[in-house]
């Protein structure tokens, strides 16, 4: 084993791991600002992942394209979704708003089975089978285009939250509901934006994953914990902390697929995860509340 | 020796010296009253007897035995019973069984602790409304309950955190007399309290705090007489 | 017995006698079908009711309950298969490490301070490493699965689990009706009141005298313990174990479903959930069948609208308010019974 293959596999994990990150930035970017756990996460990711497939089957659309779309519709379900089912659920025991989205996820994964079929669907993009050589180091220019896209979209909603008057407001909420009413934000509609906003990023993520794997309907509670377990590593709220605990992640996997067997790689990121919850339970960057 | 002894415990929170060097005593049988205006440490005083907070300096003890550093559990059955300035009942389970949960801690059995919550709850003119879930009291009552709930623990010593307030001054009057007799039957009671009719009624020695600190101890009569305690509630708080 | 019936309304009890009455009697009436639908539900009602004694009465949220159903079932199953052992015999290990697990996993949640829905992530967290870890156990099978040995039962063979649904029927009828009675008396008792104090507020409940550490053990290990005597059946009835369905969270889930939607902390809730939730969903599978539809998922749905549902318009789940229907709230003392 050289090291030309380890670091093939390590740029390779970093790069997914990107794709994780923005996944993970959804989930977080929910829980900071509405502080529900998104338990339909991984369900909506595939979701977007289906919609790249029926888009690329009928009309050929290179996911790339489909980045901006996709997200479109994601954040319209995900608006949805918070005005419809959860807004009226921000002030029950937090099992219960648990519960209503393990619900939502049961109805997603097996409607998705009822539609699709249990068979893994993929794409095959004309950039599918190019690489990059970097002084030797073979990597996917799928994977390295997914990363960048992802990286934009995560950057852009890092800008987002700075800079507009919006993204201001939710960050309001965020740190004070009760303030945040009391200097008359519409919470609610400001929430759903955020549900919305958190959902395009999935779909996003999910869109930009299509490219460099395939999908089955069963897969989504696997994401919804891998969103878990990437966003308490790095930080429950925190949003650099979605995408620094996705790299970790992404290479954790990466690497103890490679060194161990492939269908053990989770067991590495669990593993992380636990000794995250019990030594930092705030996570890498988060902030520690008194 | 004192029933409980504070001795020079401090706290502070990120830097906020919230209670600083303070020092004073409770002695067995009596009423003491902690006062001082809002965020005078009062509370975070009360967390640290009760061991919600470990003093950063300073001992607590409880007859002669140190009890800080001590989880609130161990120093509940240690004899301190104490309440909440905001309340937090079982609010899904009835008024009796909330009583009969604090009850349980010196009731060797579910049925002698049952009685000895009917007989608080008889003791705090809740009875009739010992079926009733707690989630539908109303704040008097739920004050009432938190009373009800710590004095079922049976302890030697009593935190009342201002459990008058939101009470009219018949309730406050009653209240007042509910405590006075528990005392003449031999609890101790430390009480924080905002209501000075009832902290002029009930206590033999009052403890001011302000800023962390303690300003002034006394009788009543000597405490409203002090210019110090009068500075600094001056615009307040109505004396 | 005074005790176990103190409190409880004599037309509760006489409801509850013809309850199981007609549940004793059910094998000299309904079909082989029927049977295994009511083994399911009697399962799920078990199961169910361990899992409310963390959740519904501590408050402690586990979604990897899957875990204590799979190790009981793995260690009986191995037991039996490599060594002969019956698993009546098998059952105690198998407790006792199931009981092992969850305490190590409170242990860890409950000293590190881990709660809520952190707590919920970390007993998923333990089912997939369970889940993952049994997929490379190849003393057991592994991801190719673990058998145990079937033939045609003339007789049943109590003693090692071997024979006719009627069997393991009232076998699981016994464990519900014993599970129910358990969880009776021990709302009664000083745990459940403790119990239900931690659940409703932590800290009013430490401030009365409450180690609430300990007492959150005693409910994930018992909780634990009693879920696995589930997996012993679960195994011994299916006779085949995959670790990919044994320890899915998927099947976590399901067996939660029941409680919830039957009322969390109640005693009724799980049974009656369970007989909801399955009853409801057999009735769908036997219409679907007579109009020649086969759709993968479709009960799964299904299972997901009964609960999104339940969680928005029945938040205390269907006993209760059946309950008061049924007028059965009127003498009884005690919320939760």
């Amino acid at each position: 084993m050289t090291t030309e293959v380890v670091l093939k596999i390590a740029i390779s994990g970093v790069l997914t791991g990107l794709v994780y990150g923005l996944m993970a930035l959804g989930l977080s970017v929910i829980f900071g600002v509405v502080r529900v756990v998104n338990f339909a996460h991984g369900e909506m990711m595939t979701i977007a992942m289906y919609l790249v497939i029926v888009f690329f089957s009928a009309l050929g659309l290179d996911p790339l394209l489909m980045l901006v779309p996709i997200s479109a519709v994601l954040f319209a379900l995900g608006y949805l979704m918070q005005r419809a089912i959860i807004n009226p659920f921000i002030n029950r025991p937090e099992h219960s708003q648990f519960m209503l989205l393990v619900a939502v996820a049961l109805i997603m994964v097996n409607a998705l089975l009822l539609i699709f079929g249990p068979d893994s669907q993929g794409i095959t993009t004309t950039y599918s089978f190019d690489s990059f050589d970097v002084g030797g180091i073979i990597i996917d220019a799928g994977k390295v285009y997914a990363a960048i896209a992802a990286l934009i979209v995560a950057v852009a909603l890092f800008a987002f939250f700075r800079l507009t008057l919006t993204g201001k407001a939710i960050r309001a909420c965020a740190d004070n509901y009760n303030g945040a009413l009391v200097v008359g934000l519409d919470v609610k509609r400001l929430y759903s934006l955020t549900f919305g906003i958190g959902a395009a990023c999935v779909g996003a993520a999910g869109t930009m994953l299509m490219i460099v794997t395939d999908v089955t309907p069963a897969i989504g509670p696997a994401y919804t914990l891998l969103a878990f377990v990437i966003v308490i590593t790095g930080g429950l709220g925190s949003m650099p902390g979605a995408i620094v605990g996705g790299v970790l992640i992404g290479l954790t996997e990466a690497l103890g697929g490679f060194f161990f067997t492939p269908s053990a790689k989770t067991m590495f990121s669990f593993a992380i995860l636990v000794l995250v919850l019990l030594f930092r339970p705030q996570g890498i960057m988060g902030r520690k509340t008194a | 020796m004192a029933l409980l002894e504070v001795s020079g415990i401090s706290k502070s929170f990120s830097g906020l010296k919230a209670v600083q060097n303070v020092t004073f005593e409770v002695p067995e049988g009596k009423i003491v009253g902690l006062i001082g205006p809002n965020g005078a440490g009062k509370t975070t005083c009360f967390n640290m007897i009760a061991g919600v907070y470990k003093p950063d300096t300073g001992t607590v003890t409880l007859n002669g035995v140190r009890i800080n550093g001590k989880r609130p559990d161990e120093i509940c059955r240690a004899g301190i019973g104490r309440t909440f300035q905001i309340v937090k009942p079982f609010a899904g389970l009835s008024v009796l069984d909330n009583v009969v949960v604090g009850a349980l801690n010196a009731a060797s059995s579910v049925s002698e602790a049952r009685k000895k919550a009917d007989e608080v709850l008889e003791i705090l003119g809740l009875a009739p409304k010992r079926l009733q879930a707690a989630s539908t009291l109303t704040l008097p009552d739920r004050k009432r309950l938190e009373v009800a709930r710590a004095l079922a623990t049976q302890p030697k010593l009593l935190l009342l955190d201002e459990v008058m307030a939101g009470l009219r001054p018949t309730e406050v009057d009653q209240m007042v007399r509910v405590l006075l007799d528990l005392n003449k039957r031999g609890l101790t009671i430390l009480l924080i309290e905002h209501v000075m009719r009832a902290v002029m009624a009930l206590s033999g020695n009052i403890i001011v705090l302000h800023h962390g600190e303690l300003i002034s101890r006394g009788t009543p009569d000597q405490i409203a007489k002090d210019p110090k305690v009068l500075e600094c509630y001056l615009g307040e708080e109505a004396l | 017995m005074k005790y176990l019936f103190e409190g409880v309304s004599r037309s509760a009890l006489v409801l509850l006698a013809l309850f199981f009455a007609a549940l004793a009697a059910a094998p000299m009436f309904a079909n082989d079908y029927l049977i295994v639908v009511l083994i399911t539900i009697l399962y799920f009602a078990y199961a169910g009711q361990c899992w409310n004694i963390m959740m519904g009465f501590a408050g402690q949220l586990s979604l990897g309950h899957a875990l204590y159903v799979g190790l009981g079932a793995y260690v009986t199953a191995a037991l039996y298969v490599k060594f002969g052992v019956s698993p009546w015999i098998g059952l105690f290990p198998a407790l006792v490490i199931a009981g092992a697990v969850g305490a190590v996993i409170g242990f860890l949640a409950f000293r590190f301070g881990v709660s809520g829905v952190y707590f919920a992530i970390l007993t998923i967290a333990f089912a997939e490493f369970a889940r993952i870890g049994f997929d490379h156990f190849a003393w057991v099978g592994g991801a190719a699965g673990y058998f145990l040995p079937v033939a045609n039962y003339t007789q049943n063979d109590f003693f090692n689990l071997r024979g006719s649904q009627h069997m393991f029927y009232y076998i699981l009828l016994a464990m519900t009706v014993a599970a129910f009675v358990l969880c009776h008396l021990l709302l009664r008792s000083r745990a459940g009141y403790y119990w239900l104090a931690i659940r409703e507020s932590p800290e009013a409940a430490e401030a009365l005298g409450i180690n609430i550490f300990r007492y959150k053990m005693y409910a994930v290990v018992l909780s634990a313990a009693l879920t696995s005597l589930g997996g012993v059946i679960f195994a011994f009835f299916y006779n085949n174990l995959f670790p990919e369905q044994v320890f899915h969270i998927s099947r976590s889930i399901e067996l939660i479903l029941g409680p919830i939607i039957g009322g969390i902390g109640t005693l009724f809730g799980p049974i009656v959930g369970a007989f909801l939730l399955t009853g409801l969903a057999e009735g769908l599978r036997e219409v679907m069948l007579r109009l020649g539809i086969d759709l993968p998922g479709m009960k799964q749905v299904f299972y997901g609208i009964c609960l999104l549902l339940v969680v928005m318009f029945l938040p205390d789940g269907v006993w209760p308010p059946l309950k008061k229907k049924l007028g059965l709230d009127r003498d009884t003392e005690k919320r939760g019974s």
